[in-house]
């Protein structure tokens, strides 16, 4: 099928691909710059003749920590969401209990409730139970998904009916066959949540910002905007060193996951 | 939609729902709660007691001017990031639909800044406009025009509209493209047959038959600029100079965690609340009318 001459698409895709790509070269060309000239306005599109000398200065700097602190909160969080939606969304699928309907509108409830239209109050909470300047903090509370359960429920409530009678037959019970049968039918929707996930963790701002004040909990993304916040003294190419770690591992996982990613996505979210 | 079979327990599933059952009261129905409390009381100066006020603080919080202005220009802001970044996500979808050479590879360059956060957009956009280090911005003082967005508020709010609206492209392209992928060949074809060209094509029947999608985007499009831009607009403006990046969302960040005024900010918390829930019922209205079809 034609419509319209391909250069045409060729010439406005490749602009698209640059108004991404070229933001993100300026980082990886700056990073190997000097940033006493980027601060004189000698940003240049070229890469600079420092090497990875900014590079081991984010290293030692902090990064890696800040590294560590945003991979844990990633992790935890995907997981911690897929397994609690998950059960809770087998449950909903799967039994019939008293209160089954409140506990499923409890849980869309939290869809309208994003953190920041309760920052005040939801840190009135985290300081009586002692969260404020944890770990745990930074993830814990972040784990409760209406979107992961809601979508989960979906793909539940499709599995037809005589896989839940060949699996009584067999004497399986409901965790074995939620092991045997639930969780392998719906690896594929498990794989786009892990991706969407992880980048839901890895990307918070506001969270650990309101949550943790104590410099050793620092994301890398925190970090990154304490950095540029002192715009007069800042270490530019160690502050874009900094930034291009910061963004290696969400693109990592979003490319070599795109397939699940992209179907998972738009199929969760109608 | 009912199950026939299911299995009987008491127990176990009240067990299975428990974790995500607790969570979700103790860290957002408890504050939700906590937020329409105290968005009705007012403590004296020493934080020692509390009265109840009942909708004084919405009447004071409507009647400030600076809070009807924030509202105004975040109106603005969520207006401008939406269109943007949804014309621009359109137009790449529409080609980047058509069966040309590499079209693979242009999706995976299109499709990776989903990963990018927020806050780094900001990041990312002040190398660019920055007006002593960025690679424009310098450039544009250079040439004799005055560009410095932490002086000039309608400057620092193009600067800001520019790096969210940028940021969502990727999303909405995803979305585009599979709602694109989704119309029948057929009918774009036969419409071709009876000889309607590009633009009206896509216009009568390509654009029509996408709104389901774009209705879909706008919804998710204004939550993402109303809530998600708080890093974007905290790292690129701490919604400055003065108040000219001010949205909603960094307002109650800037009345509750800088200046510390409870009543005030828990009463603006509650009114994004009920933005929220006006925006989610408009979306599950549209989606309650999509699975009946």
């Amino acid at each position: 099928m034609r419509r319209g001459p391909d250069w045409l698409a060729h010439a406005i895709l490749g602009l698209g691909v640059l108004l991404f790509a070229l933001p993100v070269w300026l980082v990886l060309a700056g990073s190997t710059q000097d940033s006493a000239a980027i601060a004189r306005g000698e940003l240049s599109l070229w890469p600079g003749a420092d090497g990875l000398a900014a590079y081991a200065r984010a290293w030692h700097g902090g990064a890696p920590r800040m590294l560590l602190t945003s991979l844990g909160m990633a992790l935890l969080i995907a997981g911690g969401k897929i397994v609690i939606s998950s059960l809770s969304a087998f449950a909903v699928a799967f039994f019939r209990f008293p209160f089954r309907q409140v506990a499923f509108w409890l849980i869309f409830l939290t869809l309208m409730l994003p953190v920041e239209v309760r920052i005040i109050p939801t840190y009135a909470v985290m300081s009586d139970f002692g969260l404020i300047n944890s770990f745990t903090g930074l993830w814990v509370p972040l784990i409760a998904s209406a979107t992961a359960t809601l979508l989960y429920r979906q793909v539940f409530v499709a599995i037809p009916d005589e896989l839940i009678e060949a699996a009584r037959m067999d004497g399986a019970g409901p965790l074995r066959f939620f092991w045997d049968i639930v969780v392998p039918v719906s690896a594929a929707n498990t794989a786009a949540l892990f991706v969407i996930l992880f980048v839901y963790g890895w990307n918070q701002y506001l969270w650990p910002l309101l949550v943790a004040t104590d410099p050793r909990l620092d994301t890398i993304v925190i970090g990154i905007v304490k950095m540029i916040a002192v715009e007069t003294q800042a270490d530019w190419a160690a502050v874009m060193a900094t930034a291009v770690l910061a963004l290696l591992p969400p693109v990592v996982v979003v490319v070599l996951m795109q397939r699940w990613f992209v179907s998972g996505l738009t199929e969760g979210e109608k | 939609m009912e199950r026939r079979t299911v299995f009987h327990h008491r127990l176990l599933p009240i067990l299975l729902v428990a974790p995500q059952f607790l969570l979700t009261v103790f860290f957002f129905l408890w504050p939700a709660g906590e937020a329409i409390w105290s968005s009705m009381t007012r403590q004296d100066p020493f934080g020692l007691h509390s009265q109840f006020v009942g909708l004084d603080n919405f009447t004071d919080l409507f009647e400030d001017p600076l809070y009807r202005d924030s509202i105004g220009r975040t109106v603005v802001f969520m207006t401008a990031v939406s269109l943007l970044s949804m014309a621009v996500a359109l137009l790449l979808a529409v080609f980047a639909d058509r069966e040309i050479r590499g079209r693979g590879i242009y999706r995976t360059l299109l499709i990776w800044p989903y990963a990018i956060a927020p806050a780094m957009a900001a990041v990312l956009w002040l190398l660019l406009l920055q007006p002593q280090i960025g690679l424009v911005g310098v450039w544009l003082n250079r040439h004799g025009i005055a560009w410095d967005y932490h002086l000039n508020g309608t400057q620092a709010l193009t600067v800001v509209i520019l790096a969210s609206a940028w940021k969502q492209v990727s999303y909405n392209f995803i979305f585009f493209l599979a709602g694109l992928q989704s119309i029948p060949r057929t009918v774009t074809e036969a419409a071709r047959l009876d000889g309607a060209k590009g633009w009206r094509r896509f216009r009568t029947i390509t654009f029509p038959l996408l709104a389901p999608t774009t209705f879909f985007l706008i919804v998710v499009n204004l939550v993402y600029a109303a809530f998600d831009t708080f890093g974007t607009v905290q790292a690129l403006t701490q919604g400055g100079p003065g108040k000219a990046t001010e949205t909603l969302v960094i307002k109650v960040y800037r009345d509750g965690v800088v200046n510390l005024d409870i009543g005030s900010s828990s009463a603006q918390s509650v009114v994004l609340m009920l933005g929220v829930v006006a925006l989610t019922a408009l979306q599950f209205r549209f989606l309650g009318r999509r699975s009946d079809a």
